[in-house]
């Protein structure tokens, strides 16, 4: 009957099509971006941070990187917080992504100090040596258009001062480029959240170990030269030649981090290895 | 004998643009994936892996993938309803503003315009080209079935319609966005309404361009060029009504533990699983269609291009919902798992049914026989070898990074950072880079026997009866 019958078999297919479409797609409308999933420290992004996100969908970063962590065990010690909804309401479009090919950006904002992301952008491999992601260095050299930013502000409809579109001039789309990804994940208190305390004694289960000091050595090529030099000379972050720090607060520095002072915890590469990196740390001094 | 009216020089350049748009899509592939091992590769800021992976798949989906189906729909459509064209001129306008729209994604996307949305990243004013050029051939092919002559309608018809209804819907619905400037938008849709809606989206294009024309062609060209009719219409029905009621619930799989409502990723989940039936529906009505036939496998390279494409839709549509089920997500995705399974659909399954078309529209309107059947069989195992070599090692690197991002010590901690694991991936994609070009060396060939089959001066007359038994 139907194969004579193209009209009413297009209108039949449409409604097989439309069941799904409703309720999977239309329907979590009523429960998503409302009250439900509102999170109340979330705020919009502000002109230099919009302009950022856009600089960032531009160059398609998102064809790398994601921004959504999942709750799993593995997921949450790597990058942080799990991802929830209402930390995404400002966000048009989404930026989930699909591969990391490169690692989750969810919770990279406050992880680093203005000056690893400067660095990082215009020539990754001067930090990571053997990373495939490529060096961004022109982004120095165009200078943001506040007006452009604006009308983008104003189609977004999020609030913006004079001073913020003010302070846009001289500066370029790196700067833009930092301050989104500094933004990225911090709108909730996560890393206070995590904050983990070490319970009982240090003790160091390898003084003077010389095969503990050379895995330190590469413990710290591949974890902690980028900011503090070859040969801890310092760079990004100070010089480590000359520290005279107990084997036990070192331990504890290297493990929680320095959050104030942008130095990121390493908690996550485990007690062996943080304690060989002490070891070679403190041989060197 | 043909009908002389049917429109066969529309058909004849859309084939031509769809094997141009081929090689760029495959060409840029191959560049992309030597930039993911040397990042010297990338020339800022036009010619980054960021700016030109999206080329690299619209190229294909939207080039190679929809220039093909604009072909063989716009053939098919004339001899299943023995009328000619309903309007040869709407016919003209839709292959120039074809080249027009995807020439303008092109440049746009090179120059930074995009909506970051993976297979739907062209803005605002190309999203306008696009609704354009896909109502102007549905109103050609619906107005020809709705003045056919041919009173039953094959299922070929009926998978080519369900196919123009829900790629407008898919694409309108996707396209929402408030415009800022002439290359800039916002979606409509913010964060997770946004990637829900987007993954909607972006799973059903893959049913509606990637899986409902092939199978349209399938139906039509594998009795076609076997001599021989599709086993059982009725379990075509079947399977054609279950498929595009299933594939639309199913989208949030590709969301699976990200802040979507679990209610709407465990239906996703399901009805991945469900989605099992209605695609082997059509895998076993191909395979019972061989039924005393399987020996032109041998004889007849058409059908071998048409018998491992299904075969290859087959194992698409089981490691799929494989992959929908939350644990086995957990593991494998955001690794070079989920490429290699995208890369089995579109090189293994629609780009060897797409082939099998041309070989046949080529042969057929021009009236000769194919220029060499033995390049043809190269070219056949080129695209075969080229795709697993793809496939297979990054299946394998899928699962060794997965396992190492997984991997945790005695006290909790993670076994490997990143980096650790990401240098890992490096053999696994000089493998990738090798098995594109060996494919792409096949799209030459292809592209070269077309050619030699079409400009031979001296027109011999077809000998074989245009199945491809040469």
């Amino acid at each position: 009957m139907l194969e004579k019958k193209p009209v009413l078999f297009m209108l039949l297919a449409t409604a097989a099509i439309l069941v799904g479409t409703i309720i999977t797609m239309a329907m979590p409308f009523l429960w998503v971006n409302t009250d439900a999933d509102r999170i109340e420290t979330v705020t919009p992004y502000t002109p230099i941070q919009q302009e950022g996100r856009d600089i960032y969908i531009r160059e398609g970063c998102n064809n790398c990187h994601t921004q959504t962590v999942r709750p799993l065990v593995a997921e949450v010690l790597r990058y942080g917080d799990y991802s929830k909804s209402g930390e995404f309401v400002y966000d048009r479009p989404f930026l989930w992504g699909s591969r990391r090919t490169g690692p989750d950006l969810a919770r990279l904002g406050g992880k680093y100090p203005d000056a690893w992301h400067y660095k990082h952008m215009e020539s990754p491999r001067s930090m990571v040596p053997q990373t495939n992601m490529p060096d961004y260095p022109w982004l120095n050299d165009t200078a943001l258009d506040p007006e452009s930013i604006r009308n983008k502000m104003e189609t977004l409809g999020f609030p913006y001062t004079e001073e913020q579109i003010k302070e846009l001039n001289g500066k370029t789309e790196m700067d833009a480029m930092v301050a989104y990804l500094q933004k990225l994940g911090s709108d909730i208190p996560w890393r206070k959240v995590a904050e983990t305390t070490i319970v009982g004694d240090l003790t160091n289960p390898f003084p003077g170990d010389a095969s503990a000091i050379a895995a330190g050595k590469d413990v710290y090529s591949s974890n902690c030269a980028a900011c503090h030099g070859d040969n801890l000379e310092g760079m990004i972050g100070p010089a480590l030649t000359d520290m005279g720090m107990e084997d036990a607060d070192l331990y504890q520095v290297i493990h929680s981090g320095i959050p104030d002072g942008g130095m990121p915890g390493f908690s996550n590469l485990g007690s062996t290895k943080l304690w060989q990196l002490v070891n070679f740390i403190n041989a060197e001094k | 004998m043909e009908n002389p009216s049917y429109n066969t020089d529309i058909v004849r350049s859309f084939v031509t643009w769809s094997l141009v748009w081929g090689l760029v899509a495959v060409l840029v592939g191959v560049i992309v994936s030597f930039q993911m091992i040397n990042p010297d590769l990338n020339f800022g800021p036009y010619l980054t892996f960021g700016r030109l992976r999206p080329i690299h798949t619209n190229a294909g989906i939207y080039g190679w993938g929809v220039g093909t189906i604009f072909a063989t729909f716009l053939y098919m459509v004339q001899r299943l309803c023995k009328q000619p064209l309903w309007s040869d001129k709407l016919a003209k306008f839709q292959l120039w503003f074809f080249n027009a729209t995807i020439i303008a994604s092109a440049v746009t996307l090179l120059l930074g315009y995009t909506t970051s949305k993976e297979y739907h990243e062209m803005e605002w004013p190309i999203d306008i080209m696009v609704v354009i050029l896909w109502v102007v051939f549905a109103v050609n092919i619906i107005m020809t079935i709705i003045n056919r002559k041919e009173e039953q309608m094959y299922i070929s018809l009926w998978y080519m319609m369900a196919a123009l209804i829900g790629v407008a819907i898919l694409y309108l619905v996707n396209a929402a966005a408030v415009p800022a400037s002439l290359f800039k938008s916002y979606s409509a849709y913010a964060g997770t309404n946004d990637a829900n809606v987007h993954w909607w989206f972006g799973h059903n294009a893959v049913a509606m361009a990637l899986t409902a024309p092939p199978l349209a062609m399938f139906y039509y060209f594998l009795p076609k060029s076997t001599g021989v009719p599709i086993y059982s219409h009725r379990l075509s029905i079947i399977a054609f009504w279950s498929l595009i009621f299933m594939y639309l619930w199913t989208g949030a799989h590709h969301l699976l533990w990200t802040p979507v409502p679990d209610w709407v990723q465990t239906l996703a989940m399901a009805f991945s699983i469900m989605l099992i039936a209605p695609s082997w529906g059509s895998v076993i009505n191909g395979y019972l269609s061989m039924n005393g036939q399987w020996h032109q496998m041998k004889e007849n390279y058409l059908v071998k291009f048409l018998i491992l494409g299904i075969t290859f839709y087959g194992l698409q549509t089981l490691q799929g919902p494989m992959q929908s089920i939350r644990s086995f997500s957990a593991f494998i995705h955001y690794t070079d798992w989920v490429p290699a399974h995208i890369h089995m659909g579109t090189m293994g399954w629609v780009s060897m049914i797409s082939y099998a078309c041309i070989y046949y529209l080529v042969t057929r309107i021009s009236g000769r026989d194919l220029y060499s059947v033995p390049l043809a069989n190269l070219h056949f195992w080129l695209a075969l070898v080229g795709q697993l070599l793809w496939t297979v090692p990054l299946w394998v690197a899928g699962v060794l990074q997965a396992g190492m991002w997984n991997a945790m010590n005695e006290d909790g901690s993670l076994t490997y950072t990143f980096m650790e694991t990401m240098v890992e991936m490096y053999p696994f994609w000089w493998a990738r880079g090798i098995a594109g070009v060996i494919f792409m060396i096949g799209v030459l060939i292809f592209i070269y026997n077309i050619y030699m089959t079409v400009r031979k001066k001296e027109s011999a007359p077809s000998t074989a009866t245009a199945e491809g038994r040469a």
